[in-house]
């Protein structure tokens, strides 16, 4: 053992047994795990017994958290017999004066719980309202967008039109591409055991454009675009940036939430055929190449398979979709506490939200319009 | 003025700076902030840098931090160079008391506190927080301060929490940015009374940056001026005050600097 780290050792005087603790006391001595062991055994080692003799001026450094140690091993009392000087009769002082009772920690109650759970629920209850109101005032700011076209931010949609639909064609038509080449390749298997190969067309077509193609689109834009919703909204939160634009009276739905819906409501039906096409052409390729289906048979046999009403069920499921993914990821920027554990948690649960309502919604579409397109 | 310093010259060094250049950007864009920039900091000292906006005071106490790192020069903090700051156990050998006071906004003033005693993960956790709650009320706040979040705290008293959790290792070292920085004048008063009780109290050595004139004659023992990319002057407040350069005119001889130097003789009993 080193001759600075922290140790104690013992002497027998003529009045009794002395402690004699020896090295630098200091956080990072202490802190260091197997120091810290070797002098908590030798701590718990010294006899219990008040009468027990301390000097401290051996010490090479003591500090305040050394201090506390030798405060709290004498059980916050001075011992009878201590010698030590007088920068280290200050510190222990001070440590004497400071130091508190911690408070017992809460009991288990169940009305406790029977509390927490309510509290959920209210908030839960808060949530939908605070999103309705939002809807709300979407609605009225669109009048008010109609009435008076010019003085509407259209700067601002056009660049979130930018960063959340131009920017998003890469990475979506990737996606859409290798499912669709992975429908074809499974479904080619089952139909061949039927000889029903030709129906390929059929199937890839109605899933894709009617259910897959704008799903995914959207669960790709929740993840990409609503987080980033949250983020900014909740960074203005952070910054007071939001409360700089309520002081000049320029509300935040006309200028930072209707921007943000209309723009991606805009950019979600078209990120949505882009996302479909890219499916059907990895289809294509794939049901040529494992089924020898041609592309031209495919595009012969799309129209007739794809009644038109798919279509426009589509687009206007995918209207929906991005309306619902800027309006979740508002909500919950607008209601970032300014803290960074708020932000993230606002960012995580904005996500986990609009994909969630995504798929609910879809399957409310699914349900509602049954008769439509076939 | 070389004179003037030398009975202070024996006194061992915390932060001896040499050569130091400082440069931001790349290539042709590169510009220096400091060129050729000497300094010592001496134990037990509080050190005052002053200098009109882009000198570079922070950036210098950022390259005692071993935040950045010098393009030519060295840094020596404690005996080690300052690129070497950043590693385990730094809480113990430097304290930062951070302009806006860069408090973890996850977590409770308490756990900001005890931040660096507990990722050490060895102490317990009962001493820990006895440790924690001490610093805390060195810094004049109140124990049931302790479980609120740095949200819900005033400006004052995040510099307090900033304090006590720069000051949880003991670290020798202590520089400050801006410490009064944002506080109405009796708040500021109160915080530079602090700083010196802990100075005294702890032994430490500080080195602040400051635009305050007031916090400035009221703490510290020497000042070093920046100017032209260089220190252009090391000395006691009212010595660098005389000093012929137009900055340290502007700065000291100004209105606000009049009013400040009023109280200079109390400042200067001191030493």
């Amino acid at each position: 053992m080193s001759d600075s780290s922290p140790r104690i050792d013992r002497a027998d005087t003529p009045t009794g047994l002395c402690a004699l603790p020896r090295g630098r006391w200091g956080a990072a001595e202490l802190g260091t795990r197997a120091q810290w062991l070797a002098l908590s055994a030798q701590l718990g080692a010294l006899p219990a017994d008040a009468g027990l003799a301390w000097d401290l001026r051996g010490l090479q450094w003591l500090d305040h958290v050394g201090a506390q140690l030798l405060w709290n091993h004498w059980g916050q009392a001075w011992p009878q017999r201590l010698e030590l000087d007088p920068g280290q009769r200050a510190m222990l002082e001070r440590v004497a004066g400071f130091t508190t009772v911690a408070p017992p920690p809460e009991p288990w109650r169940l009305a406790d719980q029977v509390d927490r759970l309510g509290v959920l629920v209210l908030h839960g209850l808060d949530h939908a309202r605070h999103l309705l109101v939002l809807v709300g005032q979407m609605l009225l700011d669109s009048l008010r967008l109609v009435r008076a076209p010019r003085r509407a931010p259209w700067r601002d949609v056009s660049g979130h039109l930018y960063r959340m639909g131009a920017t998003a064609l890469p990475i979506t038509a990737l996606v859409g591409f290798l499912i669709g080449v992975v429908l074809a390749y499974l479904m080619s298997l089952q139909l061949r055991q039927f000889g029903a190969e030709a129906f390929i067309v059929n199937i890839l077509g109605i899933s894709l454009i009617r259910e897959l193609g704008p799903m995914l689109a959207a669960i790709l834009v929740a993840g990409r675009s609503g987080s980033a919703i949250t983020a900014q909204i909740g960074v203005m939160r952070v910054t007071e940036e939001l409360d700089a634009m309520r002081v000049m009276g320029i509300p935040h739905g006309f200028r930072l939430v209707l921007p943000r819906a209309l723009a991606l409501a805009l950019a979600m039906p078209l990120i949505s055929v882009w996302t479909t096409l890219a499916a059907l052409a990895g289809g294509m390729l794939a049901a040529d190449l494992a089924m020898g289906i041609s592309p031209a048979y495919f595009f012969h046999a799309l129209p007739a398979a794809v009644g038109f009403g798919n279509l426009t069920l589509a687009l206007s499921k995918s209207v929906v979709f991005g309306t619902l993914i800027a309006l979740i990821g508002c909500h919950w920027g607008l209601r970032v506490k300014p803290n960074t554990q708020s932000l993230g948690e606002g960012t995580t649960a904005s996500v986990v939200t609009s994909i969630t309502m995504v798929i609910i919604v879809d399957a409310l579409f699914a349900v509602a319009f049954k008769n439509v397109g076939f | 003025m070389d004179a003037a310093v030398q009975p202070l010259s024996s006194a061992e060094t915390v932060v001896r700076i040499e050569g130091l250049w400082s440069v931001f950007g790349k290539g042709s864009e590169a510009f220096a902030v400091h060129q050729d920039l000497d300094l010592t900091v001496r134990k037990g000292e509080m050190l005052a840098l002053v200098g009109g906006s882009g000198t570079g005071k922070t950036v210098l106490l950022r390259q005692m931090l071993g935040l950045m790192h010098p393009a030519r020069g060295s840094v020596t903090v404690l005996g080690r160079s300052a690129e070497l700051m950043g590693g385990e156990g730094a809480a113990s050998r430097v304290g930062m008391l951070f302009q806006h006071g860069a408090l973890f906004s996850a977590f409770n003033v308490l756990d900001n506190i005890a931040f660096a005693l507990n990722e050490q993960g060895t102490l317990p956790p009962d001493l820990v927080r006895d440790a924690a709650m001490v610093k805390l009320q060195m810094v004049g706040l109140k124990p049931e301060h302790a479980t609120r979040m740095p949200a819900d705290l005033s400006g004052g008293m995040i510099k307090r929490v900033a304090l006590a959790r720069a000051l949880i290792m003991d670290p020798p070292l202590l520089l400050l940015d801006e410490p009064t920085a944002g506080l109405d004048p009796n708040g500021a008063d109160e915080f530079c009374a602090l700083v010196r009780e802990l100075h005294a109290a702890l032994g430490l050595t500080m080195v602040m940056v400051t635009h305050d004139l007031d916090t400035l004659f009221a703490l510290a023992t020497r000042v070093a001026v920046l100017a032209d990319k260089k220190v252009i002057v090391t000395d006691v407040p009212s010595k660098v005050a005389q000093f012929d350069h137009p900055f340290v005119h502007d700065f000291f001889q100004g209105e606000r600097g009049r009013r400040a130097m009023a109280d200079l003789p109390t400042a200067a009993e001191e030493h």
